[in-house]
């Protein structure tokens, strides 16, 4: 393998692993938020034996998010030294600022958070769990800033010696991609922490036990997955890909596999795209839909990758494809699954609905599977740049740091995170086998107390 | 203005040294120290509130350098790729040592986990000081202002060093001293018992080795980068760095002795800033100096970001920062006083 490729899968693997872990702390935060504050209201002391249980399954992801993420910042230097020379004089602004407003904030109230609830009032620990969230959304909203600019690069200007300049600071951080992307994203975050949570409560109610625990998460995680399903397609989805199919047309129709420019265009649903051959092989289409999705009427024309030279077509564009199906699909599941649990749940017989508590148990990886294919259409499909229409991916890696070296701390990673992987499956099978009931009963100088 | 950045970032950076050197200097002088399960409990209670928020200070002082000297950021951090991603995986390791230790219960589990905190941070040190010593001896730089150093070649400065020789060696040595005796004082300050007792005699064993060192510093680096002396020529102002070195190392001895424990720490805090703020003063206004005679050094002119970046990372930073020293205050106000061993002395 050549050197760009290795560079490319070597910020490719770390940062799809690191993403694991904040999808699920950010959408926990809020979810935490909710336990506490019905805690606070309700003076029901469960509420806070729940938010305990769930802050020490957010902890052991914290950590393994913070340990992951510090890779991230110095991987733009080590493996991408061409693209932050000449562009970390807008991207670094987002990114110091997610160190100095986010990473401070989040690591005091944490600990803050996990360890002071006695020495605290009930209302303090509740503002360092609200702060946390605040933290960890913040991060998010920078780090999406950084994305959003080389998405679709705004508020710059070239200087003389080839480096980029932010010109309007608000108009960085206003950058309509990020919010509509932000959007998007946070809402996945709370899609997969929902998904956790109702997991998690429909297997105890499945095994029969910590039942009063298993039906405050699945209540809360199924009402929260309701909302964040449907407001995942629609409005942020929709608005994302609408604004997408303006300034990044080329992706659009890569990530549908139009080959062809059409009226009336179909949707493929299902198929395998032949990039030799420039067409779809087993195609499950429905005619008219795409041109109605992105054009609101179903005579619009959309436009195909023939009308692009093929130097602009994004590399690798069956994974682009499938990526983009992958998440449609998966979103597309979300709303049924939850649409029928929060149905079940209004009715009051969600929690005895053996049969539906079977598929939210085993559908906790899916919204894994579902961002993590959402990030790799937003990156794959701006490629084959590296910032879109400025500068080329082949152009911006350390081409100083041979293939060879590059493996090597590839491999590296690779190692560290299998062993990562065995670590937290050890330590979250471990707190949620002890069950929300038992840790507490256990706190006084065990796990994370103790530090 | 890049002035200006330029000590913002050596600010920085020497806050992280001060804030994370700390509880380095806890981990590796753990085995030392904490002799039985309690004592090990004690001595990562001392740092467990506290050490994530210390290392922040590492990630927003790189991404302060990124965004205001990208072209530093982009040489330095991929020359020094090889040892870089070593860092990160000590990184990892220490952060998995520190907080999953106490989720097992079994003996040989925390035994593991303790090994691993004194391995990572003995050899985080070793790499900070040889980082740093890397620094002021300066790189090979190609024409391209980029460089790939070696890990080592033939152990010696000279136009084209490896990232270990000698000097680098000693600068490691140092700080791996530095911030033992650092992190003594420390536990001193923090804790209290037998723990408390054996950090004040490694503190005392390790004081006169760590003045020694830091005198042989002084002709080591005039040795490795025989310019290092001509900002301290046109500006004497700057010999005000090796005095508060030598007064801090004074005071740190003297407050041992009165048992003052805070005003001993605050000294070794003052030592260290004292010794990164004489490297910078060294240096300035060079950020990478170059042993490659064909190549002249990278300084503040030639990498500093536009004008706007910096206008505008000022108000924000400013903000920022206050907002963060806020935090520290009320984290550390309220990890107050001394933690005993076996005792609930911070939440449950």
């Amino acid at each position: 393998m050549d050197a760009l490729t290795l560079h490319r899968i070597h910020f490719a693997f770390t940062v799809t692993y690191h993403y694991l872990f904040p999808q699920l702390t950010m959408g926990l935060a809020l979810l935490i938020v909710i336990l506490k504050t019905m805690a606070l209201r309700t003076g029901s002391e469960k509420y806070n034996v729940a938010a305990r249980f769930w802050a020490k399954i957010f902890a052991i992801n914290f950590l393994l998010g913070v340990v992951t993420g510090i890779p991230m910042e110095f991987q733009f230097g080590t493996n991408w030294s061409e693209f932050s020379r000449r562009t970390g004089g807008v991207i670094g602004q987002p990114l110091a600022m997610e160190g100095v407003f986010s990473f401070f904030l989040e690591s005091s109230f944490l600990g803050l958070f996990l360890f002071g609830e006695k020495r605290l009032s009930k209302l303090a620990h509740w503002g360092a769990a609200f702060l946390v969230f605040v933290g960890s959304w913040i991060s998010g909203f920078f780090i999406i800033v950084t994305d959003a600019w080389m998405q679709h690069p705004v508020a710059y200007h070239l200087l003389p010696n080839g480096t980029y300049e932010v010109s309007s600071f608000w108009g960085l951080m206003m950058n309509p991609w990020a919010w509509l992307q932000y959007a998007h994203n946070m809402c996945g975050a709370v899609v997969t922490a929902a998904f956790v949570m109702s997991s998690v409560g429909a297997l105890y109610l499945l095994q029969g036990r910590e039942v009063q625990f298993g039906r405050i998460f699945l209540k809360l995680g199924v009402i929260t997955g309701v909302i964040a399903c449907i407001v995942q397609i629609f409005p942020t989805g929709d608005l994302h890909g609408k604004y997408m199919a303006k300034n990044q047309p080329i992706a659009i129709a890569a990530m549908e596999g139009q080959f062809h420019s059409q009226t009336g265009a179909p949707i493929v649903l299902m198929g395998q795209p032949d990039e030799e051959g420039q067409k779809i092989d087993n195609p499950i289409a429905v005619n008219d839909v795409l041109s109605f999705l992105i054009y609101g009427t179903t005579k619009a024309e959309v436009k195909g990758l023939d009308q692009y030279p093929k130097d602009l077509w994004p590399t690798t564009l069956p994974l682009l494809f499938y990526s983009y199906h992958i998440m449609a699909g998966l979103g597309t599941y979300f709303v049924a699954l939850m649409a029928v649990a929060g149905f079940l749940l209004w009715r009051g017989k969600l929690y005895t609905a053996r049969w539906l508590l079977w598929p939210i148990l085993l559908s906790f990886p899916l919204p894994y599977i579902a961002n993590t294919a959402g990030w790799m259409t937003a990156e794959i499909g701006r490629q084959p740049w590296l910032v879109y229409n400025l500068i080329r991916t082949s152009a911006g890696y350390s081409t100083h740091i041979g293939a060879g070296t590059s493996l090597f701390s590839l491999l590296g990673f690779l190692g560290m995170y299998t062993v990562l992987s065995i670590l937290w499956i050890l330590l979250v099978y471990h707190i949620i086998d002890k069950g929300p009931e038992t840790a507490e009963t256990l706190s006084e100088g065990s796990s994370l107390t103790d530090v | 203005m890049g002035a200006l950045w330029y000590w913002i970032v050596a600010v920085m950076l020497a806050m992280y040294v001060v804030f994370d050197g700390f509880d380095l200097g806890v981990g590796i002088l753990m085995p030392f120290v904490a002799r039985c399960d309690e004592e090990r409990q004690q001595a990562l209670r001392s740092v467990g509130p506290v050490w994530d928020g210390n290392e922040v200070w590492l990630l927003a002082g790189g991404g302060t350098l990124f965004f205001a000297f990208p072209l530093v950021y982009a040489s330095s951090f991929s020359g020094f790729y090889m040892p870089l991603m070593i860092v990160l995986w000590l990184l990892i390791l220490r952060g998995l040592s520190i907080e999953l230790r106490s989720h097992f219960d079994d003996p040989l589990w925390r035994t593991f986990f303790d090994g691993l905190l004194v391995f990572s941070s003995v050899l985080l040190a070793i790499f900070f000081g040889a980082a740093l010593a890397n620094v002021v001896r300066g790189v090979s730089l190609g024409t391209d202002n980029y460089f790939y150093l070696p890990l080592w070649t033939n152990w010696r400065t000279g136009a084209f060093p490896g990232i270990l020789d000698w000097y680098t060696v000693l600068g490691g040595v140092m700080a791996l001293l530095a911030l033992s005796l650092h992190g003594a004082l420390y536990l001193c300050l923090k804790t209290e018992g037998d723990l408390a007792q054996r950090s004040r005699a490694a503190a005392g064993f390790l004081w006169p080795i760590v003045a020694l060192v830091t005198v042989l510093a002084i002709p080591a680096t005039v040795l490795a980068r025989p310019d290092s002396l001509a900002n301290y020529h046109q500006h004497p102002v700057a010999f005000l760095s090796p005095v508060f070195v030598v007064v801090s190392l004074v005071a740190i001895v003297i407050a041992q002795r009165k048992r003052a424990e805070l005003a001993a720490f605050l000294a070794s805090c003052l030592y260290l800033v004292a010794m990164l703020c004489g490297a910078a003063a060294g240096l300035f206004p060079v950020l990478l100096p170059s042993t490659n005679p064909a190549v002249p050094s990278i300084t503040i002119a030639e990498s500093v970001a536009g004008p706007h970046t910096l206008r505008v990372g000022l108000v924000w930073w400013t903000f920022g920062t206050l907002l963060a020293v806020m935090y520290f205050c009320i984290v550390y106000w309220l990890f107050r006083g001394k933690v005993a061993k076996r005792a609930e002395s911070y939440g449950h």
